[in-house]
């Protein structure tokens, strides 16, 4: 079988543009980069699936003529589950400016604090420095 | 073995006993010790006669590890110490723990661990012994660490787990070694025929240093004193009688065969001799009675390891005999160190006084341990040093086999010797302290008289360590079976109490002599002492150790999390990346290539590459959004053109829908994106895009080349009609072929659904729904009532009234058709929901009431009901789970209507199929999703809107006020 180059690079422009915004901090368009980049990849199982046909139904085409129906079924189901990651996300953002007036993804407050601890060339925060010793001044008493 | 299961049978149930018996639960759990004690006692025969007793059962069959137990006379007499000294301990703690709670937890470990500690030394598989002495570190750990709230026993737990776990691993390398070059990990076989070679020696080396880490040698000796953190009987039991033992009893089975390897008789004599000095040394200053006793224990754990490693027969006899004496005489004193913080409460030497007026009974077995501890004539501890300094004067008077030069022999004497003089001072400190007058001192008070049962334990075995004394000649002959076993050196002359002049006498009697000088100047000692320089020790390293591991964590978690999502997704698509690029350049066969199947799609492509360019490049919201459903359709149209209906028809719903949903969020937010200034972290971002867009497309286009195999679709048109019952094969495989797949699917819309509404509602989806009131005869789309004036728009009423009822029944109709022509559940569902969205678009969230006066989640849950019942229904009719049935119905009434365009089939013959009603399932999961995004993002955020609750764009600007109630 021969490859759709058309299709292919259709896929792998939409796919660029969807990471591409993926790796932003706005909630909102990381979010359309997922909904972008999963049209891409939707793409991609046509190209996957051969040479387009007819309608995989019975009775209108031919079984020879039909383009092929699982891959159709497999990209359905990820048409509609990318419908409720958007509007899931799409809900994030709107509560994120509810709460911060803004929808940027802020970097992890604890793993900033680590990275402080380690320009600090500290030890952690649960660490504990051992503390016990033989001068007969610590008690060992229950 | 059995009883090794019931000790462990009886740690588990401790929690209970404690609860129902209270502090007599330990008169049970002590049955155990004492039942093996007994059976021990009854093995005296055979053990004796040199015939070891053992049992095995099969464990790990694949790696050769059996269960594997085997008694001889070291093991036999370790196990009788561990299993006497632990029924006197648990007996003791009966009273000990009187005055708290019942300690469960106290209970069951102390149990575990007498198992634990049995196991380890009867255990003759090395695995076996490896997995026993892992047991009782943990164990340890578990019981140092009794009090979690306070620092000093976690400090006390945590460096004792890490110190000999850290000596433990080295060991199981080493016992792995010894196992691979002995071609067997039975002790037994390994003794029977050494092995040997440099692997050995390795070997030999690292269970030392497992060994000397349990035992608390230099330079590991620093856990110990601060595992006396624990109660006072666990220190008794495992800190001084049984566990640190592990490490001496290890030396002494192994010494046979691998004293003579490289390096481990220079290892113990040095380590040995100076654990045995620092101890003592460190011993005369301390001030608390028990951290006294445990410096002690480090300096006679130092002389056990010192005399038994040295692998000689008058060493070993006196070794063992030693192991037996401090056994005792360490028990006893801590005990009554117990008894004397129990009655007067306080165990610091600076604050008692004259309690041997008290207290004249404990007085009395303390003295008799101490007098052992010093090996002062008539006790246990003369016989047994005086067999050791015999030991260890052969080897400075004739080598005695191992070949040492006199210096560093004469030199080891003179440091044993000055340790002994040393331990004789501090038995004697330990002694005066507890018990003696002081000047200057208020004699001490007893706060609790100690009870008659809380004394027997001390008294028995400081008793025994008077008696032992008197019984050298049968000690040397039990004893003498494992001096026998090894192949260097004089026999000893024996146990006794009235030795023949000669070296050992007379170290022993410049031993006491000295160290009755030094107990009489312990003021000058003391003061000595003060003037020494602190020097960095062992503790020192640990805790830099301890500290720099930390610190390493910290600099790799700072390396590997960065706590940036961007950073994250970028990782992770850099190495697809670099894999897939790798993978593209190792293929010569390309697939061969054609431009495209149709004109359109080069068309549509052109269009869809265009409006996904400008959506990445936008700055506007809403802009974005649009472009974004232009995208959409574009795909919709490419399956179009590709020959999938049902596809196109789907994502071009499914891209209206996303468009409203869009639209009803981005009412609140501004409309602009956050500005990106054009640095360098932007164009790293366009060099990943670039990169993995390029590699999907390489790989799209090398995808086809690698189906070779015959698809397993192929067969879809046959199966679709005979199994399926339906012409449109890709509804049959939704809702049939691969109908656990749309199970799952269904269920995400469910979670997704419910994540939008808790995200609006916080507190539960609005399950009420509110109805108007009105007389639903007047019509629908009241807009004049239920929407303000300027809200309203006519032209949309009249469209929304028009439009409602077609979208309904072309739903039902996608619905029903589904199996046969393209639509389907999901086609429906997003159609009917679209109607309400639209029906609430017109007439606002009342509106959207009145048209669904159910709640989304009864939807979404019936439907999810409805499908796994018909998923699971086949089976009361004898099919199989999502077996399909075919129903024929005939509904009388028009069958066709002829129109000048053709037959239109009507009602009549109704072709049924019992996965339609797994359809309908699907279709109500949908209409629940929709109705769940118009309520949450539609009438749930106009009442917010209605509260001040929603954020305000800030006018010129990319940021929003929060809502009123999160503004901080």
């Amino acid at each position: 079988m021969s490859a759709n180059l058309t299709l292919a690079v259709v896929a792998g422009l939409v796919i660029a543009c969807g990471v591409y915004l993926i790796t932003e901090r706005s909630l909102s368009r990381i979010l359309i980069g997922v909904v972008l980049a999963s049209n891409g990849v939707n793409v991609l199982f046509l190209v996957a699936s051969g040479t387009a046909g007819g309608p995989p139904i019975i009775g209108l085409t031919a079984a020879e003529a039909m383009s092929d129906p699982l891959p159709q079924a497999m990209v359905l189901t990820a048409i509609v589950i990318t419908l409720s990651v958007a509007a899931f996300v799409m809900t994030m953002a709107y509560r994120s400016f509810q709460i911060n007036g803004d929808d940027e993804v802020a970097d992890d407050i604890e793993d900033s604090r680590i990275a402080a601890l380690a320009r600090a060339d500290q030890a952690s925060e649960s660490f504990e420095d051992l503390e016990f010793s033989d001068t007969g001044e610590d008690v060992v008493s229950e | 073995m059995a009883l090794i299961a019931a000790h462990l049978g009886l740690a588990v149930v401790a929690p209970w006993l404690a609860r129902l018996l209270g502090q007599r639960a330990f008169w049970l759990v002590a049955l155990a010790p004492a039942a093996t004690f007994g059976w021990l006692t009854g093995l005296a025969a055979p053990v004796l006669a040199g015939t070891p007793v053992s049992e095995a059962i099969d464990w790990i069959p694949a790696l050769g590890v059996t269960l594997d137990f085997r008694i001889g006379l070291v093991q036999w007499v370790l196990a009788l110490i561990v299993t006497g000294i632990g029924t006197l301990v648990l007996l003791y703690c009966r009273w000990y723990f009187e005055a708290d709670p019942p300690q469960a937890r106290v209970i069951g470990l102390l149990t575990a661990f007498c198992a634990a500690m049995i196991g380890l030394v009867t255990a003759d598989d090395l695995v076996v012994v490896y997995v026993f002495w892992e047991a009782t570190t943990v164990l340890s750990y578990l019981l140092i660490g009794h009090d979690p709230t306070r620092r000093a026993n976690r400090s006390a737990a945590l460096t004792a787990l890490i110190v000999t776990t850290t000596g433990g691993l080295a060991m199981l390398v080493g016992f792995l070694a010894l196992g691979h070059a002995a071609g067997s990990y039975s002790l037994a076989a390994i003794l029977a025929a050494p092995p040997s070679g440099p692997v050995v020696t390795v070997a030999a080396l690292l269970v030392l240093a497992g060994a000397l880490s349990k035992s608390a040698l230099v330079p590991f000796h620093f856990w110990l004193p601060g595992a006396m953190a624990a109660p006072t009987p666990i220190s008794a039991y495992l800190h001084a009688a049984a566990m640190v033992k592990a490490g001496v009893y290890l030396v002494a089975v192994l010494a046979p065969v691998l004293a003579a390897s490289p390096g481990w008789r220079p290892a113990v004599w040095v380590l040995g001799a100076l654990t045995l000095f620092l101890g003592g040394w460190r011993a005369l200053r301390q001030d608390d009675l028990k951290l006294l006793l445990a410096y002690g224990t480090v300096s006679q754990l130092g002389l056990l390891v010192l005399l038994l490693g040295t692998g000689t027969r008058a060493a070993a006899l006196g070794g063992l005999a030693m192991v037996v004496a401090h056994a005792l005489f360490k028990s006893t004193l801590f005990l009554v160190v117990g008894v004397i913080d129990h009655s007067a409460g306080t165990r610091r030497l600076s604050e008692l006084s004259g309690l041997f007026r008290r207290l004249p009974v404990t007085a009395t077995v303390a003295a008799f341990a101490a007098a052992s501890m010093a090996g002062l004539p008539p006790t246990l501890g003369f016989i047994a040093k005086e067999a050791g300094l015999e030991g260890v004067t052969n080897l400075a008077l004739t080598g005695d086999g191992t070949g040492i030069a006199p210096v560093p022999a004469w030199a080891l004497v003179a440091v044993v010797i000055a340790g002994s003089a040393i331990t004789v001072a501090y038995s004697l400190r330990f002694w005066w302290g507890a018990f003696g007058s002081k000047d200057g001192l208020a004699e001490s008070t007893l706060v609790h008289p100690p009870k008659r049962g809380f004394l027997a334990a001390p008294v028995l075995l400081g008793t025994a360590c008077l008696a032992g004394g008197f019984l050298g000649g049968p000690l040397t002959t039990v004893l003498e079976h494992y001096a026998e076993t090894l192949p260097l050196g004089e026999h000893s002359h024996g146990l006794t109490l009235i030795p023949a002049f000669g070296a050992p006498l007379a170290a022993s009697a410049l031993a006491i002599a000295a160290g009755l000088v030094l107990f009489w100047r312990r003021d000058w000692i003391t003061s000595v002492q003060q003037t020494f320089p602190a020097v960095p020790g062992a503790v020192d390293f640990y805790r830099a150790t301890m500290r720099g591991i930390d610190q390493l964590a910290v600099e790799v978690t700072d390396r590997t999390q960065r706590g940036s999502l961007a950073h994250y997704v970028g990782t992770i698509l850099v190495v697809l990346t670099a894999a897939l690029a790798y993978t593209l350049s190792q293929v010569h066969a390309w697939p061969a290539v054609h431009l495209a199947d149709n004109a359109g799609q080069v068309l549509v492509g052109g269009i869809v590459i265009v409006s996904a360019f400008l959506v990445a490049t936008s700055r506007g919201r809403l802009r974005a959004v649009v472009l974004l459903g232009v995208t959409g359709y574009g795909t919709a149209l490419l399956f179009l053109l590709h020959g999938a209906p049902d596809l196109a028809l789907t994502q071009v719903l499914v891209e209206t829908v996303s468009l409203l949903v869009f639209l009803l969020v981005l009412r609140k937010l501004p409309k602009f994106f956050t500005e990106r200034p054009l640095t360098s972290g932007r164009w790293w971002r366009v060099v990943i895009s670039v990169g993995t867009g390029l590699a999907f497309t390489l790989v799209a286009l090398l995808m086809i080349g690698s189906r070779t195999a015959i698809p397993v679709s192929a067969d879809y048109p046959e199966v679709a009609k005979s199994f399926g019952y339906g012409n449109n094969i890709v509804n049959v495989v939704l809702v049939d072929t691969r109908a656990w797949d749309t199970i799952g699917e269904i269920s995400v819309l469910g979670i997704a659904a419910t994540g939008v509404a808790s995200l609006i509602f916080l507190r539960g989806r609005h399950s009420r729904v509110r109805r108007s009131g009105l007389d639903p005869n007047r019509g629908w789309l009241r807009a004049s009532r239920s929407l303000p004036p300027d809200q309203r728009s006519l032209i949309f009423e009249v469209v929304t009234r028009l439009l409602f009822p077609v979208m309904i029944v072309v739903s039902v109709y996608l619905l029903v058709a589904g199996h046969n022509l393209p639509g389907g559940g999901f086609a429906g569902g997003l159609v009917a929901g679209t109607a309400l969205l639209v029906r609430y678009l017109a007439g606002g969230g009342q509106e959207l009431d009145e048209a669904m006066p159910v709640p989304a989640g009864v939807l979404i849950g019936s439907g999810l009901v409805l499908s796994v019942l018909t998923a699971i229904s086949p089976l009361a009719f004898g099919g199989v789970i999502f077996q399909s049935y075919e129903v024929h119905l005939h509904v009388p009434g028009w069958d066709a209507l002829a129109t000048p365009w053709g037959t239109w089939t009507l009602l009549g013959d109704i072709h049924l199929v019992s996965s339609t009603a797994f359809d309908i399932g699907v279709y109500l999961v949908v209409l629940g999703m929709m109705l769940d995004l118009g309520r949450s993002l539609g009438s749930g955020i106009d009442a917010q809107a209605r509260e001040e609750l929603t954020p305000a764009p800030e006018p010129e600007s990319t940021r929003a006020i929060p809502g009123r109630r999160w503004d901080r």
